[in-house]
């Protein structure tokens, strides 16, 4: 948490059908477990039939606007890499980036290499961590579905969220109804594997 | 969900924007709800939908605003505390009920939730700020900003309307529907929540009784101008209330300082942030009441400055109401709103925070990294897009296959369908309101000769289709209207609709269309592309109007009933 406005400032990019609701409900869960003031902007209806989402949460000692001031994002999560970039509109020098090493193509468009999105996304900011949320889900737990709980998970065992790990923990419990809570439960044990054998 | 339903008075959970307008009916003793589905609404209804048994609330899903609105006078009529709630265009809708409604006042209390949507992100047809309904219909509205507001607002709301016999209207947009914040719950009053049966449950709604009063509920002349008299003379009396409400909140002192901020619902709380970021320290006068308007709280907030900021998002109805204000107390106030603020498009906070500075004479610049160090790379658009296995798919790619789409004129309408209009389809030439492709196919065809297909979805159907349909059978025109019957309201979230099959007792869409006197029509799913394809060659060249019912059920509801 940064010391001088107390707040924390996240910005999840990605598409419809990606399940950012639910990703946002769990971090904003976790946040007020820590007893922060939370708040967060989502959209609902037309904007999910695979568009472009981005949702927004903010936790501190006393938050305002569920909206993110443009260049104030502390954490941009990337759920797919050209989304990563359009939400870059929200960060600053000091932004850090966890991105899934992912693109889903935009029908009719010139389609954008990996390369070259990484490339761009580089001017913006050094700190820049790519991981293949989707293929290792896939590899490990038959299933790439569970890519943005992998992906939060690892964020906050990188310490990238000032959050506790136990936080997000109850929060998953709660939040993920319990038909599919083992599998979510195997995507967080998995990032605190992988971040474990650094 | 059913969290909602936690009756632990001071205990906090997060609640969207509309949940927690959901538990402040609950906590005020709402009886009858009633709502047409409408993003970005449609959690209420949607909530309601789950819960009603266990809360002991009658609620339905009415077949359009009007039809909602009308559900809920009869309620109200009877002494029942009633809810309704509708995004923008309901409201345009209901408006025929909605007038006379203001003018007989309500027996029991009732509240209308009307959810505005800046910038379009959930909404065809326009970009409509619902706030003017005020002085056309003379209805109290409140705007509140953030969910522990929409909670408290709709509480608020309730009593106004008992206290004054007048429905009110909450005002949401987007921002403050679909926020996100820990709510302090209060008590839910509704003695009729209960864990039994759900046979149990149904009985345990409370049930009332009309009593006689033409004189309160028939708007007949004369009578009816004598109700616009007593109409106003209750705004007055509301006026003084709301003078002194603490919805209308004043920060800071107005007194000794020169510069000061009016506003209400989610430009406050870019504000708030804006004030925080440049460390500054102005007075800000927030609006929970836009009508009646708090004018003296509003004059005396302004009488000593030299610049008041008004930050209002779309059409700056406050500012020149605030414009009026200042002739009788600060003839030399300089009123700053639209200059500095869009007229078009939500607000963003760093459009305000820009706008206060600005206002406040401190430098401040925003950078914009992508545009500074990634110039080169065009991020495409992704606009939304049918699912995959969407049945309109295959009507698609029938209707392509049968007719050459530039010869043929295609009316669009609202539902998943208004995509039709994006590449890679194509297949739109207008696009308007609920119902209206149909109406508009038939003044085409009674103005031209062209060959026109008019897309109709079921939902949109029994909404405002019918009439339409009606027209081109009794004034004689020829379009080829195809009723997309994928059996949900799928957009705002898969909300049943009266038709069959879905509702196994339902209402056949093809029955109401024969009964309509129309005699070209076919039910066909477009599964069968060699029968529909020909059928729209075929219908396409019949001299009266023609109806396809293309029946196959939305591939995302066929899925979640697995």
């Amino acid at each position: 948490m940064k010391k001088n406005n107390h707040e924390f400032n996240i910005v999840i990019s990605g598409t419809g059908g990606q399940g950012l609701i639910t990703l946002l409900q769990i971090i904003s869960e976790a946040a007020f477990i820590e007893d922060y003031d939370v708040k967060t902007s989502e959209l609902h209806g037309l904007s999910q039939r695979g568009g472009s989402v981005e949702v927004h949460i903010r936790f501190g000692q006393k938050i305002y606007s569920p909206l993110i001031l443009q260049g104030k994002a502390d954490l941009i999560l990337g759920l797919e890499m050209q989304e990563t970039l359009k939400g870059a509109y929200y960060a600053n020098q000091k932004t850090k980036f966890l991105v899934n090493k992912h693109i889903i193509p935009i029908p009719l468009a010139k389609p954008l290499t990996e390369t070259e999105t990484l490339r761009s996304l580089k001017k913006i900011s050094k700190n820049i961590i790519l991981v293949s949320a989707g293929e290792i889900c896939q590899e490990k737990l038959g299933t790439n579905v569970v890519a943005g709980i992998y992906l939060i998970s690892l964020a906050v065992f990188k310490k990238l969220i000032p959050l506790k790990s136990e936080s997000i923990l109850k929060a998953i419990k709660k939040i993920i109804p319990a038909k599919y809570l083992e599998l979510n439960l195997k995507a967080f044990n998995l990032a605190s594997d992988s971040e474990a054998l650094k | 969900m059913e969290e909602i339903l936690l009756n632990k008075p001071g205990e906090k959970i997060i609640l969207l924007g509309n949940e927690a307008i959901v538990r402040g009916a609950l906590e005020s003793g709402v009886n009858f709800v009633s709502t047409y589905p409408g993003t970005p609404a449609s959690e209420i209804g949607n909530i309601f939908w789950k819960i009603w048994e266990k809360a002991g609330v009658y609620f339905e899903f009415s077949t359009n605003e009007k039809v909602a609105l009308e559900a809920g006078i009869g309620a109200s009529f009877s002494g029942l505390k009633t809810l309704v709630a509708m995004k923008n265009f309901g409201l345009n809708v209901c408006l025929d009920s909605l007038i006379p409604f203001v003018y007989t006042g309500v027996r029991g209390p009732t509240v209308i939730i009307v959810a505005d949507d800046p910038s379009c992100h959930s909404s065809a047809q326009s970009e409509e700020n619902s706030r003017p309904i005020a002085f056309l219909a003379h209805i109290p509205v409140i705007e509140p900003s953030d969910p522990q507001e929409c909670k408290d607002f709709t509480k608020f709301a309730f009593q106004i309307s008992e206290k004054f016999k007048i429905p009110v209207i909450i005002r949401t947009t987007t921002r403050v529907a679909h926020q996100k914040m820990s709510v302090i719950l209060g008590k839910i009053q509704n003695p009729r929540l209960r864990q039994g049966s759900d046979r149990q449950a149904k009985s345990k709604i409370q049930k009332s009784e009309f009593v006689k009063n033409p004189k309160q509920f028939v708007t007949l002349p004369p009578r009816v101008l004598e109700m616009k008299k007593e109409l106003l003379e209750k705004i007055k009396v509301i006026k003084k209330f709301s003078e002194n409400s603490p919805l209308n909140q004043v920060g800071g002192d107005p007194f000794s300082a020169k510069l000061g901020i009016i506003t209400s619902g989610i430009s406050y709380l870019y504000v708030m942030e804006a004030l925080k970021e440049l460390n500054l320290n102005l007075p800000v006068l927030k609006l929970g009441f836009f009508y009646p308007l708090a004018e003296k709280k509003i004059q005396n907030f302004i009488k000593n400055f030299k610049k008041v900021l008004i930050v209002e998002e779309l059409e700056p109805y406050l500012e020149k109401e605030v414009e009026r204000l200042t002739r009788e107390v600060n003839c030399k106030l300089k009123v700053i709103g639209k200059e500095l603020l869009p007229e078009v498009g939500e607000l963003k906070p760093e459009q305000v925070i820009l706008a206060v500075a600005k206002f406040a004479n401190k430098k401040l610049k925003i950078k914009n990294l992508l545009e500074i160090r990634n110039s080169k790379l065009e991020i495409p658009r992704r606009l939304p897009r049918l699912c995959p296995g969407c049945p309109y798919w295959l009507v698609i790619s029938a209707v392509k296959k049968a007719v050459d789409v530039k010869k043929v004129i295609f009316g669009g309408e609202i539902g998943c369908y208004m995509l039709f209009g994006n590449p890679p389809i194509n297949l739109q030439d207008y696009l308007s309101c609920m119902g209206s492709s149909v109406g508009i196919a038939h003044g085409i065809k009674k103005s031209t000769g062209q060959k026109i297909i008019s897309f109709v979805g079921d939902s949109s159907f029994f909404h405002a289709g019918i009439p339409a349909l009606i027209n081109t059978v009794f004034n004689k025109s020829n379009p080829l209207i195809i009723i997309l019957n994928n059996q949900t309201t799928a957009m705002t979230g898969f909300q049943p609709h009266p038709g069959a099959p879905a509702i196994p007792d339902g209402i056949k869409i093809e029955e109401i269309v024969k009964a309509c006197g129309v005699k070209n029509l076919k039910v066909i799913d477009p599964i069968n592309q060699e029968e529909f394809t020909q059928t729209v060659k075929e219908f396409l060249g019949k001299n009266e109007v023609s109806v396809i019912v293309a029946r196959r059920i939305c591939a995302l509801l066929a899925q979640k009933r697995k």
